[in-house]
């Protein structure tokens, strides 16, 4: 096989495994829009906030420190110890249930019935307070993330790949950091999926996904589904922050992943989990093969930066309800 | 009005035991803004009866339904439930009380299987927690057999078992209605509220719908109260009969007794006003 055309199936490797991550955080939008009709403009600060709430514990940082210093003029800033990763993960899980709970009662709870273009102000509130909080409560600085996931390219494929090319090919270059976010994705992709299909609160999910009356009627009550699926999207949202903020540091520009995840809701439809999985695997194949094959040949370059945008620009004139949304047609 | 030859439990010509009073509506009254829905209505729901509530479009009825099972809250009167009196309560908590309903235009889970449907009536049976149902081995996989088992009942009952896993969005309307009865049915209430069970069917699908209806009602000994629009099928099936018109009560009391009342024909065929 020709180096070029190896070379271009390492591209579509990359693409699938970015793709998975675009998957995942588009997939914490749909399951709020779906139980709930809101389009939730927090869920990438919520990455960011479960992130820093992840580094904060991990390395033994003081909550609000910065306030109780400048208040009471102490000098205090870690309490000296290190958290093992698994519990620091178990208690941000913990706290991220915590924010479902208060964002139930202070938020949706007084906004039921109102008008969708309402409930997305209020998650655009919700995104800059959050944003703010979350800093002041673990600082603004740039922290390192490390959950135990070694990072850089990964030798042993990229050895015993190396026998599919001539002389001129050294194997796929593939991270590892990037083969385990790909496989825990697919893994908490799985379980989202086997969980709302086959146990009683995946069905009550999406109960309330349908027909919000009719699932009042059998027992429902929709402000506990709401914090279970709040609960869900703080989950998802702590995993996409581990993997994008393991990379990249954490860091303000983290909340911005959220931007990456429209084009894909685009693609895929706001209703549909397997839309958002595949079309997150479409915009990340899709912009990496653009990039290795049009962008950079004949463009200059630095085409991944808008391919996305453009995709789900073409998608709207011709499929506005996405892949696998749902038709909107309405009775007259 | 009759009701005095209700005070006491009796057994109907064809063998079912009416019991005492389940549900006591007293005083009832429903004002949308300046729109009155319903005007100080009363009356009762005997345990193991069908009771309808007919009258013309716009009578109120299906408010009448949804205050029962807390959709709307009257602004006068009270509600009494075997012998409490309710308080303001949601509609899952009521519906968590054994009231189970169907709706006038369908309200079923478009996008979930005919057995998926039928599954959300048994959550108010099922109690496991989340996390041993995320563990699924154990209590939850044993718990949602059991379940299970109750539904197949409830989907042979109805003769539905072709139509399983049928997403329900793409069922013909009358099976949809099927669906939902199932639905509600999964439930176990005690008391179960149709919202016009057979409007927009044909005479053969009324017909199963109406055995359907004697059939959970004979055989589970349900109660049940329905709003209908076919005089012959209301006549036929139901023990008592509540007439509204313009959100007012006028007439109750069994179908051949509503059937001479004149206030009733006159509602329902017009008379000269000379």
């Amino acid at each position: 096989m020709s180096a070029d055309f190896l070379f271009g199936v390492e591209v579509l490797l990359n693409g699938l495994m970015a793709g998975v991550m675009y998957s995942l955080v588009a997939l914490g939008f749909v399951l709020i829009f779906k139980a709930s009709g809101i389009f939730n403009y927090a869920q990438g600060v919520m990455a960011l906030f479960a992130a820093q709430t992840l580094v904060g514990i991990q390395t033994g940082l003081i909550p609000f420190s910065h306030l109780i210093n400048a208040m009471l003029g102490t000098k205090i800033h870690h309490f000296g110890w290190n958290v093992p990763t698994f519990i620091a993960i178990l208690i941000t899980i913990g706290i991220m249930v915590l924010f479902a709970i208060i964002v139930e009662k202070l938020i949706l709870k007084h906004l039921v019935n109102q008008e969708p273009i309402i409930l997305f102000m209020a998650t655009i509130g919700l995104a800059y307070f959050l944003e703010g909080f979350g800093d002041l409560m673990w600082g603004a600085e740039i922290k390192k993330l490390d959950v135990g996931i070694p990072q850089g390219g990964n030798l042993w494929i990229e050895e015993s790949t190396a026998f599919l090319g001539g002389d001129d090919f050294y194997g796929f270059y593939l991270d590892t950091l990037d083969i385990y976010a790909t496989v825990i994705a697919v893994i908490l992709v799985a379980s989202l999926i086997l969980f709302s299909q086959y146990t009683k609160t995946g069905r009550a999910l999406r109960a309330v996904a349908d027909d919000h009356q009719a699932a009042l009627s059998v027992g429902i009550s929709l402000r506990t589904i709401w914090v279970i699926v709040w609960s869900i999207a703080g989950f998802v949202a702590l995993v996409a922050g581990v993997m994008w903020g393991a990379k990249s540091g954490v860091q303000f520009s983290l909340s911005l992943i959220a931007l990456k995840a429209l084009p894909v809701l685009m693609l895929g439809g706001f209703t549909s989990i397997p839309g958002a999985i595949i079309g997150g695997l479409i915009i990340g194949v899709g912009e990496k093969l653009f990039e290795f094959l049009i962008g950079a040949p004949f463009l200059g370059g630095a085409t991944e930066n808008w391919f996305a945008y453009m995709l789900a620009l073409v998608f709207l004139i011709f499929r506005p309800q996405g892949l696998f949304g749902e038709k909107i047609i309405e009775r007259v | 009005m009759t009701d005095a030859a209700f005070q006491e439990s009796y057994t109907t010509p064809d063998g079912r035991k009416i019991g005492d009073v389940v549900m006591e509506m007293k005083n009832i009254s429903l004002r949308f803004g300046g729109v009155t829905a319903i005007k100080d209505i009363s009356f009762d729901i005997r345990e193991g009866e069908v009771r309808a509530i007919i009258g013309p479009n716009g009578a109120g009825k299906s408010s009448m339904l949804n205050v029962i099972n807390g959709f709307y809250h009257p602004q006068e009167g009270e509600v009494w439930f075997r012998g409490e009196k309710r308080g303001p309560m949601k509609p899952y908590q009521i519906a968590r009380q054994g009231i189970a309903r169907t709706f006038q235009n369908i309200a079923l889970f478009k996008g979930m299987s005919t057995l998926d449907n039928i599954m959300t009536g048994r959550l108010i049976h099922m109690n496991t927690s989340i996390a041993s149902q995320a563990f699924w081995k154990g209590p939850a996989e044993r718990e949602e057999i059991e379940n299970r088992e109750r539904v197949e009942k409830i989907i042979d009952f109805l003769e539905i078992q072709t139509i399983r896993k049928t997403p329900v969005g793409s069922l013909p309307y009358g099976l949809q209605k099927r669906v939902e009865l199932g639905r509600a049915l999964a439930s176990d209430p005690s008391l179960l509220l149709l919202d016009e069970p057979m409007a927009g069917m044909n005479v053969e699908e009324k017909e199963d719908m109406s055995r359907f209806i004697l059939d959970v009602n004979d055989e589970f000994g349900t109660t049940i109260a329905l709003i209908e629009h076919d005089m012959g099928v209301v006549m036929d099936i139901s023990d008592r009969v509540v007439v509204m018109d313009y959100g007012a009560k006028i007439g109750d009391g069994t179908p051949d007794e509503v059937r001479q009342d004149e206030k009733v024909i006159a509602a329902y065929l017009g008379v000269s006003h000379d």
